[in-house]
């Protein structure tokens, strides 16, 4: 399974991910990355199973769904859920989380309102991504255009709850680590988000992400036994 | 001259006095409100704080074997926490400083959990994961302040496990010669069976999991069974976050800190998860991991020494204060 066919040229490392070793090297003929879903040896190796068994399959599935819905996101050439293995087409280019900080303001926010559009075209088609941060999107050096990876934690759900967990893990990730420019990034991403969604669904989404923000997370409401 | 700190910690069910010198805990004190039934009842924990209050202070000042005069600052909890609670130890700090007219330094409770961890355990700049029972939060070091990575999108960590002991009843107590009743009733069980295992992003939930685990033993499936399968369930998903946490902020410490850092299953898969990561654990002793005035003592004397002071009279409490609201002017010194 894991040996590289086409052109001959052997797999190499990528990125060892938080869930996943990304393996580069050519399938059919094509750049491809190999992800690796490895056991997690501190599970349950039967609740490990599942868990990879899972996220694979459902990975796979919403990532073409999303291409489907207008949505950048790798090519899919290969599923094998109980390898734990994609095979997927290679986009060259750079983290999110590795640029934003230094982007002219301009460029950011014409990159973060199209990150916002295609969260919202993931809406409209039905899936919540499960795990939107600055690490799951790769702005393609060669059409400077945003792509969305990462789809193991995705799941088909038209919830408000659902899209504001999407829309709130995003924020999270632009406070944490982009906090000088978080506010203009925001404000760009739900222009975009806005434009795809319209503004009553907006509006819903952006309550949700307050009230989920004070959910007493951040805050230490102690122990309450009833 | 060598700085000296007293500080107060009244935010949830304990009343704490500490006392640091430098780097050296010379005094702590701590009494705990314990409820008769169930849970916090913030005015009689208040009131109990009030009571055992000054006689506290005298306490911390004489085991140090020093007088209230040779004090630098005076440090307060002003939260977060439960507003009742809280409002005793401001009024007693304020007295203080006031009274001595010495500095009163406000200190976040959140930030002092973490200070006091960094400071028993000598790690430098960790990844925190606080598993206490109201909170559960993966904290890091970014851009001048503890920013937060991941956290629950329900109910906390030590509250979730809480509330399933209790509502199967094998608790109160909660926990038993150091051992969560959770962990003790796993101990019997061997089969995992199938309950929902929530990772959204950094977050966990764990709402869906208390429900369908408490479906499964009314259901009769033996409960052996059913504590094994939470456990696994809950510890994996927080290591699990932890772990993505890491890799998204590429630190190389973890600290483990609250209540639940003593269960011994947990520190297992933080050990099994940091050792493959390459990254050192570190958690927090059970005596400092809880609430006490000694972490209020010593964040307060970085602060101090950071310039932060705050005037008596501006001194309010903040129920909601958040972690990442707090400068951190002292990380790295
Ligand atoms: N299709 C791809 N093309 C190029 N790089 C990729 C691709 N997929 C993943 N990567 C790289 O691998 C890293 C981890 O992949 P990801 O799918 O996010 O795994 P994990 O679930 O472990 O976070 C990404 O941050 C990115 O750098
Ligand atoms: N040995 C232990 N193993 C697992 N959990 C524990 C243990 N000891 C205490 N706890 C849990 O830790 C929580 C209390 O932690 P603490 O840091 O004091 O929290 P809080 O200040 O929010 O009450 C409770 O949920 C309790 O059940
Ligand atoms: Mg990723
Ligand atoms: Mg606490």
């Amino acid at each position: 399974m894991l040996t590289s066919r086409g052109s001959g040229s052997e797999l190499e490392v990528l990125a060892v991910g938080a869930e996943a070793v990304l393996l580069k090297g050519y399938f059919l003929g094509i750049k491809s990355v190999y992800k690796v879903r490895v056991p997690k040896p501190y599970r349950n190796p039967k609740l490990d199973l599942k868990v990879r068994r899972e996220r694979t399959s459902a990975e796979a599935k919403h990532m073409i769904s999303a291409r489907r819905g207008g949505v950048n996101s790798p090519y899919i050439l290969l599923v094998d859920p109980d390898a734990g293995v994609i095979v997927m087409e290679y986009i060259e280019g750079d983290l999110l989380r590795n640029i934003l900080n230094s982007l002219p303001e301009c460029r950011a926010c014409t990159l973060l309102e199209h990150i916002g559009i295609m969260a919202g075209r993931l809406h409209n088609e039905g899936i919540v991504h499960g795990d939107l941060t600055t690490s799951n999107i790769i702005v393609c050096r060669r059409i400077g255009k945003p792509y969305l990876i990462d789809f193991g934690l995705a799941r088909a759900s038209e919830d408000i709850e659902d899209r504001g967990v999407d829309v709130h893990l995003f924020l999270r990730s632009l406070e944490s680590a982009h906090f000088r420019v978080k506010d203009m990034a925001f404000r760009c991403f739900l222009n975009g988000y806005g434009k795809v969604v319209g503004e009553e669904n907006l509006t819903k989404v952006v309550n949700k992400v307050k009230e989920i923000r004070l959910r007493g997370r951040y805050v230490e409401e102690r122990r309450r036994h009833h | 001259m060598k700085t000296i700190v007293l500080g107060i910690e009244s935010t949830a069910h304990t009343f704490g006095v500490g006392i640091v010198k430098e780097r050296e805990i010379i005094a702590d004190t701590r009494y705990r409100y314990e409820p008769e039934k169930g849970g916090i009842h913030p005015r009689d924990a208040a009131l109990y704080f009030m009571n055992i209050g000054p006689s506290a202070i005298s306490e911390a000042l004489r085991s140090a074997g020093i007088s209230a005069r040779d004090l630098t600052g005076v440090a307060v909890a002003l939260g977060p926490g439960l507003g009742p609670c809280l409002r005793v130890g401001a009024t007693h700090a304020r007295a203080m400083a006031t009274y001595l007219n010495k500095p009163l330094i406000p200190v976040n409770h959140a930030v002092a959990h973490i200070e006091v961890g960094k400071l028993v355990t000598n790690v430098k700049d960790p990844l925190i994961v606080y598993l206490s029972g109201g909170n559960t939060l993966i904290a890091a070091f970014n851009e001048g302040r503890y920013r937060v990575f991941g956290e629950t999108l329900d109910i906390a960590l030590g509250n979730f496990m809480d509330t399933f002991v209790r509502e199967i009843g094998l608790a109160p107590p909660y926990v038993v010669n150091g051992v969560h009743q959770l962990d003790r009733c796993a101990e019997k069980g061997k089969e995992l069976i199938d309950l929902p295992y929530v990772v959204k992003g950094q977050d966990v939930s764990f709402s869906g999991l208390l429900t369908a685990a408490l479906r499964a033993v009314r259901r009769g499936v033996p409960i052996e069974n059913v504590c094994y399968s939470v456990r696994e369930i809950a510890y994996s998903a927080i290591v699990e976050v932890s772990e993505r946490a890491l890799v998204h902020t590429d630190k190389k410490e973890v600290l483990v800190v609250g209540g639940v850092a003593a269960s011994k299953y947990l520190k297992e898969k933080f050990e099994i998860m940091s050792s493959s990561r390459g990254v050192e654990l570190a958690i927090v002793p059970p005596k400092y991991a809880v609430d006490n005035g000694v972490m209020i003592a010593w964040t307060g004397l970085l602060a101090f020494k950071s310039g932060i002071t705050i005037e008596p009279e501006r001194a309010y409490v903040r129920q909601r204060w958040r972690l990442d609201d707090v400068d951190i002017p002292w990380f790295g010194q």
